[in-house]
């Protein structure tokens, strides 16, 4: 009959993956948060890190960014130095930050360190996996594969999945060459009608301004 | 829904406030998007933990997303609903319309059980779910384009054209279904939003029809509601969690991939009140067969009295007229009668005030020909409910059986 059922169980699924101790006693409720986007822990068993909803914002070429939640289950902080996926050749780790009145973005010296027992987040206006000149459109529901890397050599695996999404549209200026700016396709080989966002990245990434913090 | 599982040292350890602080407050944490510090020991924004039981509201109730059937059908009906009628974009096939429906839910796992969505800009909006559900149904087009027709059951096809119809094409078919339900239209509208917003890249918006019923806060849950008309609508309905209801509404047969699925025939159902409103209440009841003030059958005394449509009154004629709609829609099988989940509509009023509303009748059935289609034909034939009810628009769709916590709704046909 009509069962009523209240919030917190549901809830708990969230943060299931924060209770890393038996990752592999908990597969239903792994899918149950990130269907398309599986995160390997096995593959890492140097790490204690698992990638809680890893998505990637679709677009028809160019650049674009993958964002989710790096969590630390271990007893120590974990350092990514590294991310690399077949989708792209130039994969970096990124953060935003404030210059010159300007929201810009550049690569992360250092790398993201996820501190013990604790998350760290990949999020538009925030810090992100920055993937230059991606060698295909990467359409909504898409599943890209990413491999991150850690100071002790370890590597992770996850999976990662297209989503449209009109913000992340930071300026580039990493003084490096890449230039320009994240491109807006929508990665809809289809025929979106979401073309004018193209204009105003700019103001876009200034009205972020204020989300870029410097990390503690 | 399964029962979560928490270690102990999760919940006295590491990424444990955040459990601590979903455990005690009921309130989501952790989104992918919380805007606040990204880089933290403890949970973001720490809900309050001190919170009560009393915290338990009708905001925090919950619907299940995974099962056999999928949710909004056999569920208590919400006090909201919006049907979304989707048109898939040239050249979307089966591999598109499943990263769809992989995305849509995906949506709809998180947002049903009180979570943002992935990459939920406003996820805010999504901790009180209100018994939200989610349900997604498949159209005639769609079986098309994912060139999976000899999967499509026959009879989900555009109805058979019946002398009342008026029929607006701004309101008729539609390749995919999505059915929101919720007990607040916040809720409802943000996912809505979520779900629009992830569809668009593969599909138009054909079109929207938003309703609204009694909710189970103000009427107690199985109270048989009323409509615009002020008529008692759906006291001959199966009854959820029955064997009879189980006949009536979930397939069984055909092909195996809809097997605890149904089918559903939205019918967008033009009341017109301003000569409703000259009708007198002797006219009124004559033409249904029941009483206004409490449903009775114009044979009986109460609202569940069986009709005793052989009675005549003194003139020598029935009681219950040969017209009247309830003779009409009379199915004595009760596993061969219709499921109504209707939602009443009220739209804004012309310029000169008169009214634009109505009733948007969801019928579900295991068999749209063999139990949709019978009863519509009696009603067209003749029901004096007809000179005030106009059929303007018209849809069916294969509503797909629920999934697992690890699939898709559709992955049977899609996958």
């Amino acid at each position: 009959m009509f069962l009523r059922r209240i919030a917190p169980a549901a809830i708990l699924i969230t943060v299931i993956s924060a209770c890393g101790s038996q990752p592999a006693a908990q597969p239903e409720n792994q899918a149950a948060v990130q269907p398309a986007a599986e995160s390997t822990p096995q593959a890492a068993p140097g790490s204690a890190i698992t990638v809680t909803d890893p998505w990637v914002k679709s677009t028809k070429s160019g650049m674009t960014a993958a964002f989710g939640t790096l969590v630390n289950n271990g007893d120590t902080d974990v350092t990514v130095m590294s991310a690399a996926s077949p989708l792209s050749p130039d994969v970096e780790l990124h953060e935003v930050v404030e210059s010159g009145g300007k929201t810009i973005m550049q690569p992360k010296k250092g790398g993201f360190v996820i501190p013990a027992h604790g998350t760290h987040q990949l999020e538009p206006g925030g810090d992100h996996i920055m993937m230059m000149g991606v060698t295909k459109a990467v359409k909504p529901g898409d599943q890209i594969a990413f491999t991150l890397a850690f100071k002790d050599g370890a590597t992770l695996e996850f999976t990662a999945i297209g989503k449209e999404f009109a913000g992340g549209k930071e300026n580039y200026q990493p003084g490096t060459g890449h230039g320009g700016s994240h491109t807006d396709g929508s990665g809809d080989s289809h025929g979106s009608d979401h073309g004018s966002d193209h204009a105003d990245v700019g103001d876009a990434a200034g009205a972020m301004g204020d989300m870029s913090k410097e990390h503690s | 829904m399964s029962e979560p599982r928490l270690s102990r040292r999760g919940l006295l350890a590491g990424g444990a406030a955040t459990a601590v602080g979903a455990l005690a407050a009921c309130a989501p944490a952790g989104s992918p998007t919380t805007p606040s510090s990204r880089s933290s020991a403890s949970a973001p924004a720490a809900p309050d933990v001190t919170a009560s039981p009393a915290a338990f509201s009708a905001g925090k109730a919950v619907e299940p997303f995974h099962g056999k059937h999928q949710s909004g059908i056999e569920t208590m009906p919400q006090a909201y609903a919006a049907f979304l009628g989707l048109d898939l974009r040239a050249g979307v096939d089966k591999e598109a319309i499943g990263r769809l429906m992989r995305l849509l839910t995906d949506d709809a796992r998180r947002l049903t059980q009180g979570r943002p969505a992935l990459a939920d800009v406003e996820p805010e909006l999504a901790v009180d779910p209100a018994r939200l559900t989610v349900t997604f149904g498949f159209g005639p087009g769609l079986f098309k384009a994912a060139g999976v027709e000899h999967l499509k059951p026959k009879t989900v096809a555009p109805l058979p054209a019946f002398s009342i119809d008026r029929l607006e094409k701004r309101w008729n078919d539609g390749d995919l279904l999505v059915q929101i339900c919720a007990d607040d239209g916040v809720t409802l509208s943000h996912a809505l939003r979520m779900i629009v917003k992830d569809a668009r890249a593969f599909a138009k918006v054909r079109w929207t029809q938003r309703g609204f019923r009694r909710s189970p806060q103000v009427q107690a849950p199985g109270t048989t509601q009323r409509n615009l008309m002020g008529q008692l609508d759906g006291t001959v309905n199966p009854a959820p969690g029955t064997a009879d209801f189980d006949r009536a509404v979930w397939i069984s047969d055909g092909p195996e991939w809809l097997h605890g699925g149904t089918t559903l025939v939205l019918r967008r159902i033009h009341m017109d009140l301003e000569t409703w409103d000259a009708a007198d209440r002797v006219a009124r009841e004559f033409s249904v067969g029941r009483r206004l003030d409490n449903g009775a059958p114009l044979t009986g005394s109460a609202e569940h009295d069986e009709p005793d449509f052989a009675r005549l009154g003194p003139a020598g004629f029935p009681i219950i007229s040969e017209y009247a709609h309830i003779r009409r829609a009379r199915v004595q099988d009760p596993g061969m009668r219709i499921y109504r989940r209707p939602y009443n509509y009220d739209e804004a009023a012309t310029s000169d005030g008169k009214s634009a509303s109505g009733l948007l009748f969801a019928s579900y059935q295991a068999d749209i020909a063999r139990q949709f289609v019978p009863i519509q034909q009696m009603l067209d034939e003749a029901d004096l409910l007809n000179a005030w009810t106009v059929p303007i628009g018209s849809a069916v769709f294969a509503i797909p059986p629920g999934c697992a916590p690890n699939g898709w709704v559709g992955d049977g046909l899609l996958a």
